[in-house]
């Protein structure tokens, strides 16, 4: 009778995961861009459910975003050049802010730029705030500038430009790279070294598409970023190669579906994960994968989901 | 806005290119108003990724229905679902059509091209119940591409049919046999519109011209459906501005006088 223990019962796992400046309840956060400002998730999905949200990327002033088409679906994957359209610092701590307040959730705000100057303005702007617990320096969006480009192709300005946002920001600061780049590596060193809390990767893989009857790209922009579980593969190896290369924390995303997903970047050394275009198709997806990642460490019996991380058996 | 992925394909029929599926759903019936639209799941499967948009057809009880053109592998897949399968569906969604408090008496028109006919079954039937007056333009390519001919017929309702190739009914754009039609009736109330962009461009035209409200639910490529990916913007008029705003959140319908028809668009 007793050969067949049912599942430790009343264990739990322990999914908080250490960023060394953050603590978070779990290594699961809402990816900046697919999650809105976090609102509009509510009527589907309980945001302290989350271990984090990164908001939609912020510039500014607000921001008219690209002509449309702006999405093209293409096998497994999502190529959209939205253009970081967004409504600027100031209807955000004034509109948004305090309807996120009595959240127990992180908010992480990502920041943009159109010059550097302007990054530093936002977060000079917003770092009275209380109620944000980090920023992500969006160094990547391949959607603003002609041909995608942007600070994160070059570990030279990331360098300049992490200083200079570091020396602005009283809150830590996660650093979004590109995967756009021939040695993602010297990118995530060059934003170490200059005081980096965090590296978050990958951004979307810059793309295009087709329309074969009118011979015309399928987005007005013609480029856009590649999204969904197309681009895990390449993400997965660039934060491998990251994890393990710097001593920073290194958040890991790209084409997160599920919790076996989530895990494989845990697992390569991602101590924390951003849900992305999986919230498009399924809105409770992060909740979701959360249960999913604590499912698998029951099942295994492991007591903190901590101890995957970095676990990657190479020999 | 709910999220029910059960609701039940109870029924479907096929015309060549069309299908129509009816869903048990009772929460989301019961909140659904006309103009509005679903998020439908293709599959479980990454590809297709998106869930797509579907307007609501009708309405009945804890029924839904929804009436769409195989336009590609995701209503495709969804054209081959079975009745007794279910469906994962986001909904309902989007701000719908609006109409005037006092509707009884007053006469509506209700112009549809091709699948755009689809959000107009359930608007007519809604009017009706209201106590209007209405004047359904349906047109399609051939006399094959007008499957919902015999189910939009009803009391205190006319119909009138276009064909670009003449097959049945008028010959030509729906939207030129309305313009006639308009010419030598009495004046409605409102116009709604939905179809392909060069029929609701020419549409807001006429209203525009003949200072009648119109109201036109846009189609757009969509991420989410929910308001988060920013995707399917349009670009709508805003005080003495324009700018991008999300179809899926503000629209699907806007007033035709909001709307900007920018190039290629």
């Amino acid at each position: 009778m007793e050969e067949r223990r049912p599942r430790a019962k009343g264990k739990s796992v322990d999914l908080s995961v250490d960023l060394g400046f953050l603590k978070l309840r779990n290594p699961v956060l809402a990816a900046s861009g697919t999650f809105g400002y976090g609102l509009e998730f509510k009527p589907f999905i309980n945001l302290n459910k989350l271990g984090g949200i990164v908001v939609k990327g912020l510039y500014f002033n607000p921001r008219p975003g690209n002509p449309p088409p702006r999405l093209a679906e293409t096998p497994s994957g999502l190529i959209n050049s939205i253009g970081l359209q967004g409504i600027g610092v100031r209807a955000f701590r004034e509109k948004i802010l305090p309807q996120l307040q009595g959240l127990q959730t992180p908010i992480i705000v990502n920041v943009c730029g159109e010059t550097d100057e302007e990054y530093a303005a936002v977060i000079d702007y917003l770092n009275k705030d209380g109620r944000i617990a980090a920023y992500e320096l969006n160094i990547s969006c391949p959607n603003v500038k002609e041909e995608g480009r942007c600070p994160a192709l070059s570990p030279d300005h990331t360098h300049s430009l992490v200083k200079l946002a570091k020396g602005a920001s009283r809150l830590p600061l996660i650093v979004k790279l590109s995967p756009n780049v021939t040695d993602i590596v010297s990118v995530a060193r060059a934003a170490e070294e200059a005081g980096a809390d965090a590296v978050s990767l990958i951004n979307t893989l810059l793309a295009m598409a087709v329309d074969i009857e009118t011979r015309r790209p399928r987005l007005a922009n013609t480029f856009g970023g590649l999204s969904g579980p197309a681009i895990k593969p390449v993400a997965l190896r660039m934060v491998y190669q990251v994890a393990s290369r710097v001593r920073i924390p290194v958040i890991g995303m790209g084409g997160i579906m599920n919790g076996k997903d989530a895990l494989e970047f845990l697992i390569v050394g991602a101590r924390a994960v951003e849900v992305g275009t999986a919230n498009f198709v399924d809105p409770g997806a992060a909740a979701r994968i959360v249960k999913e990642i604590q499912d698998y460490c029951l099942e295994k019996k492991i007591s903190k989901v901590e101890d995957i991380i970095g676990t990657l058996a190479t020999e | 806005m709910l999220n029910d992925p059960v609701a039940l394909i109870t029924q479907k029929k096929t015309w060549p290119g069309y299908v129509l599926l009816q869903l048990k759903s009772p929460r989301i019936a019961r909140r659904s108003k006309p103009g509005q639209f679903l998020m439908v799941r293709v599959s479980d499967q990454p590809y297709p990724l998106l869930r797509r948009p579907l307007s609501i057809h009708a309405r009945d009880g804890d029924g839904i229905e929804l009436f769409f053109a195989r336009a590609g592998l995701g209503t495709g897949i969804l054209a081959d679902r079975k009745t007794g399968e279910k469906l994962d569906i986001l909904g309902p969604l989007g701000k719908g059509f609006t109409w005037p408090k006092a509707v009884k008496g007053k006469t509506f028109c209700l112009v549809g091209g091709g699948r755009g006919i689809a959000p107009l079954n359930f608007l007519a039937r809604e009017l009706r119940a209201k106590g209007g007056q209405v004047r359904i333009f349906y047109g399609g390519r051939t006399e094959a591409g007008l499957p919902l001919l015999n189910k939009l017929a009803a009391r205190k309702t006319e119909v009138f049919v276009s064909t670009d190739d003449g097959s049945l009914g008028f010959r030509g754009f729906v939207s030129a046999m309305f313009e006639k039609e308009l010419a030598r009736s009495a004046r409605p109330a409102l116009i709604y519109a939905c179809g392909p962009d060069p029929m609701m461009k020419k549409i807001a035209k006429i209203a525009t011209e003949l200072k009648i409200p119109a109201q036109l639910s846009l189609e757009s490529i969509m991420g989410c459906g929910i308001g988060a990916c920013w995707g399917c913007v349009h670009k709508i008029r805003k005080g003495s501005a324009a700018e991008w705003v999300k179809t899926c959140e503000e629209g699907p319908v806007f007033p035709a006088d909001e709307v900007v028809w920018t190039e290629g668009k």
